[in-house]
C-alpha cells in the first residue's frame, strides 16, 4: 500500500506547490501535515528497495530503506515538523515553499540509492535553501547567498566529476560503500565534504546561515551538512582523513565561537564543531563509532534547530542578536531562556540532556580504539562547547549585562516548537534506549556508568568554574562588534586583490586588445542581462497589475526584481530546473 | 505592565547561587572517591583528572582565543567595499 504513495521526497516537493494557494488555517493545517504524511509512509516502509524507476536504461532507485537511512529519514520528518511549526505564523510563502522543497531534496538525498537521483535531489536542495538565505530581503542576505549557491554549485561540480569518472569504471549508477581508492572517489569525497563544511570548504557555513530569516535559519541548520555526513557514513566509514579533518573542525571553529560576537554565527561555528564530532565517528569507523556518528547526528539536529529557535525568536523580538546590543532578556522572555537553556545542557552533553548519550559514543570508540590524541582533542573541545554554546550564548543572551530592552515572548506557534524541541532533548536523553534502536548496529553500550557520569560533570563544570573566574576576574573575552577573518576572505578579499594585481601589473600590455575585445563583451553581456531583466519584468509586472499591485508598491516590486537579476541574486540551478522554476514563480509573485 | 523577573538583580540571589556551585564542584571531587573511572587511557586514573583537565582547557582557550582575536580581527564592515 504504501510503496503506492510517492517517495517522501515527491511528497513534499510536489506537496508545496499547493502551499501558496491555500490560506489562513487550512494553509497551517496542510504544511503540518506534509511531514506527518511522509512520517507515517517511512513507518510503514519495507526494507529494501522502492520506487525503482526506468530511465535512460539506468535504474533509478527513490527508496533505498535500510536502517542507517531510515533513522535519518525519521529524524529529518520530525525536524521539518518542528521548522514548519516554528515558521508558522510567517506570512512568505517563498520560505514556505524553499523550506518545504528543501525537506524533500534532503530526504530524495538520504533515500537516493543510485547517483543520479542523488545528483538531482543534491543540486535541488542546493537550490531550496539559497532562497532561504535570501529570503530576509537584504544586501547582506543577498551577497552571501550569491557566494552560497556559486560555492555549492562548485561543490556539485565536483560531485559530479567524480559521479561520471565512478559509472565509466563500474558501469552501475548504483552505490553504496565507495572507499578513497581513486580520482573519482576523492571527486565524490570533495563534494560531499564540502556540503558537511569540512574544513577547509567550511566558509560558506559561518558566511551564510546567520543572515537567514528568524526561522529559516532553523531549516538551514539541520538539513545540508547531516544529509553529508549521512553520505560520508555511506560512502567513506574508517577513511582516515575524516580523524584529521574532524580534528580540525571540533577545536578550530570554537575558538572562533568564543571571539564571534553575532549569536547565530557563534550557533553556525558550534554547529561546524559538532559536525566534526560526527566526523572523527566516521573516521574512526568501528561499529560503535559509527553508531555514535548517527546517534550524534540524530540529537544535534533536535537541540541545534532548539539553539537557532532560541536565537530566532530574541532576534524577532528584539530585531537584534549581536551579543553587544543583548542581555538580559529573562525577564521579560523567561520561557525562550529556559528552552534556551535546555539545547545549551543538550550540546555540553550533560548527563539526562541528550548529547550525552550520543556524543560519549564517539569519545569512548576513541578511547577502545586506543588513539589517544583524538581522544584528548574530543575532551578539549567537548569543554569549548561548555563556553560557546554551553554558557555564552544562554549567559550573553538572556544573562549578563542588561541591555534595558524589555521584548515579549514569542508568538505561540514558536514557543511550541521550541517546547517540543526541549522535550526531545530531555526525553533522548533520559529514555535514549528507542535511539539506540535505530542506530544501524546493534548496540552494547552503557553511557550512565558513575564513572561516566561523575568525569563528564567534572569536566563540564570545572570548565564552568574557569568560566565564572575568569569573567569576575575580567580577564573573559569582552564582547566587541567585529568581523573575524575566516577561509572566506580568499574568495571575498584575496581573489579581489589577485585580480587588481595583475589587472596593474600584466594589463598594460593587454590594454589595446583588451579594450576592444571588453568592449564588444561588455556589450553582448549587458544586453543579455538586461533582456533577461526586462523580460522577467515584462512577465511580473502584468502579474502583479492583475494581482493589484499599484504606484509605490509595484515600482518598489520592480527595483527588488530588477536588482537581483542584474546583480545575478536569483540563482538559476542547474539539475533543478522544474523545482527551481516555482519558487522563481513564488518569489516573483510574493 | 507585565511582571519581570528580577531574581538576579538580587546581589544575595547571585551570591546563593555562586555558593551553591562551588559546594557542587566539591561534591563531585568527593563524588569519583565512590565510583570506579575505568579508563581506556592510563591519565583517566589520576584522581581530579578530568575536573583538572576542564579547567585549564577552559583557560587555554580563552587565552589563545584572545591571542587569534589580535590576528583576524578587522572592523565589522571589512568586507563592504
Amino acid at each position: 500500500m504504501i510503496t503506492n504513495m510517492p517517495p517522501p521526497a515527491l511528497i513534499f516537493i510536489l506537496g508545496a506547490v499547493l502551499i501558496p494557494f491555500i490560506r489562513g488555517k487550512a494553509k497551517a493545517v496542510y504544511m503540518l501535515a506534509l511531514p506527518v504524511v511522509v512520517f507515517i509512509t517511512l513507518l510503514n516502509l519495507p526494507l529494501g528497495n522502492s520506487w525503482i524507476v526506468e530511465f535512460w536504461g539506468y535504474e533509478l532507485i527513490l527508496g533505498r530503506v535500510d536502517k542507517l537511512s531510515l533513522v535519518f529519514a525519521y529524524v529529518f520528518t520530525i525536524m521539518a515538523f518542528l521548522g514548519v511549526l516554528f515558521a508558522l505564523h510567517v506570512k512568505d510563502n517563498l520560505q514556505h515553499v524553499s523550506g518545504i522543497v528543501y525537506v524533500g531534496s534532503t530526504l530524495g538525498v538520504v533515500l537516493a540509492g543510485d547517483f543520479l537521483s542523488l545528483y538531482l535531489f543534491w543540486e535541488i536542495m542546493a537550490v531550496a535553501s539559497t532562497f532561504l538565505i535570501i529570503a530576509s530581503r537584504t544586501k547582506e542576505s543577498r551577497e552571501a547567498g550569491f557566494r552560497y549557491i556559486l560555492i555549492h554549485l562548485i561543490g556539485g561540480l565536483f560531485l559530479l566529476a567524480g559521479i561520471v569518472l565512478y559509472i565509466q569504471k563500474t558501469g552501475t549508477i548504483a552505490f553504496d560503500y565507495i572507499g578513497l581508492t581513486g580520482i573519482e572517489s576523492y571527486l565524490i569525497f570533495i563534494g560531499i565534504a564540502l556540503n558537511a563544511a569540512a574544513i577547509p570548504l567550511h566558509a560558506w557555513l559561518p558566511d551564510a546561515y546567520p543572515m537567514g530569516t528568524p526561522t529559516s535559519t532553523v531549516f538551514l541548520s539541520a538539513f545540508t551538512t547531516k544529509s553529508a555526513v549521512y553520505l560520508l557514513i555511506r560512502t567513506f566509514p574508517g577513511a582516515d582523513i575524516l580523524l584529521v579533518i574532524g580534528g580540525l573542525m571540533v577545536s578550530l571553529p570554537i575558538f572562533y565561537a568564543v571571539l564571534e560576537n553575532d549569536i547565530r554565527r557563534v550557533l553556525s561555528y558550534s554547529l561546524m564543531n559538532q559536525v566534526g564530532f560526527m566526523l572523527v565517528g566516521i573516521g574512526i569507523g568501528s561499529e560503535l563509532a559509527l553508531n555514535g556518528a548517527v546517534a550524534h547526528a540524530f540529537c544535534h539536529i533536535i537541540y541545534k534547530a532548539l539553539l537557532f529557535m532560541a536565537a530566532g525568536s530574541v532576534l524577532q523580538m528584539t530585531g537584534k542578536i549581536k551579543c553587544t546590543e543583548i542581555g538580559g532578556l529573562y525577564k521579560t522572555m523567561p520561557l525562550t531562556c529556559l528552552f534556551c537553556m535546555v539545547g545549551a545542557a543538550s550540546i555540553s552533553a550533560f548527563p539526562l540532556f541528550s548529547g550525552f548519550v550520543s556524543k560519549s559514543m564517539i569519545i569512548s570508540a576513541s578511547g577502545h580504539e586506543q588513539i589517544f590524541l583524538i581522544w584528548l582533542v574530543l575532551q578539549f573541545a567537548s569543554t569549548g562547547v561548555v563556553d560557546h554554546a554551553g554558557i555564552k550564548v544562554p549567559f550573553f543572551t538572556f544573562f549578563g549585562h542588561d541591555s534595558g530592552i524589555r521584548a515579549k515572548e514569542p508568538p505561540l506557534n514558536m514557543l511550541l516548537a521550541m517546547g517540543i524541541a526541549a522535550a526531545l532533548c530531555v526525553g533522548l536523553g533520559v529514555f535514549y534506549q528507542p535511539l539506540y534502536n535505530l542506530l544501524p548496529f546493534p548496540v552494547h553500550y552503557e553511557p550512565y556508568t558513575g564513572g561516566h557520569v561523575v568525569g563528564q560533570l567534572q569536566l563540564l563544570m570545572f570548565g564552568a568554574l574557569a568560566f565564572t573566574l575568569l569573567i569576575l576576574s575580567g580577564y573573559y573575552v569582552p564582547e566587541v562588534r567585529s568581523k573575524n577573518l575566516d577561509a572566506d576572505w580568499t574568495y571575498r578579499k584575496f581573489g579581489r586583490f589577485a585580480y587588481k594585481v595583475l589587472d596593474k601589473g600584466l594589463n598594460s600590455l593587454n590594454r589595446v586588445s583588451e579594450g576592444v575585445l571588453m568592449g564588444a563583451v561588455k556589450g553582448v553581456v549587458s544586453f543579455f542581462k538586461s533582456a533577461t531583466a526586462n523580460v522577467a519584468l515584462f512577465v511580473s509586472v502584468n502579474i502583479w497589475l492583475a494581482l493589484g499591485y499599484r504606484d509605490k508598491r509595484l515600482e518598489i516590486k520592480k527595483n527588488q526584481l530588477y536588482n537581483d537579476i542584474i546583480e545575478g541574486t536569483l540563482p538559476i540551478g542547474i539539475g533543478a530546473a522544474i523545482a527551481i522554476s516555482f519558487i522563481l514563480l513564488v518569489y516573483i509573485l510574493t | 505592565m507585565k511582571k519581570e523577573l528580577t531574581i538576579f538583580d538580587n546581589p544575595r540571589n547571585v551570591k546563593r547561587l555562586r555558593m551553591g556551585f562551588f559546594v557542587v564542584l566539591v561534591l563531585l571531587l568527593i563524588a569519583e572517591s565512590f565510583v570506579e573511572m575505568h579508563g581506556y587511557f592510563s591519565v583517566e586514573h589520576f584522581y581530579g583528572f578530568y575536573a583538572v583537565y576542564g579547567f585549564i582547557s577552559y583557560v587555554l582557550l580563552i587565552f589563545a582565543a584572545k591571542v587569534l582575536r589580535k590576528i583576524i580581527m578587522r572592523k565589522e564592515d571589512y568586507y563592504d567595499h
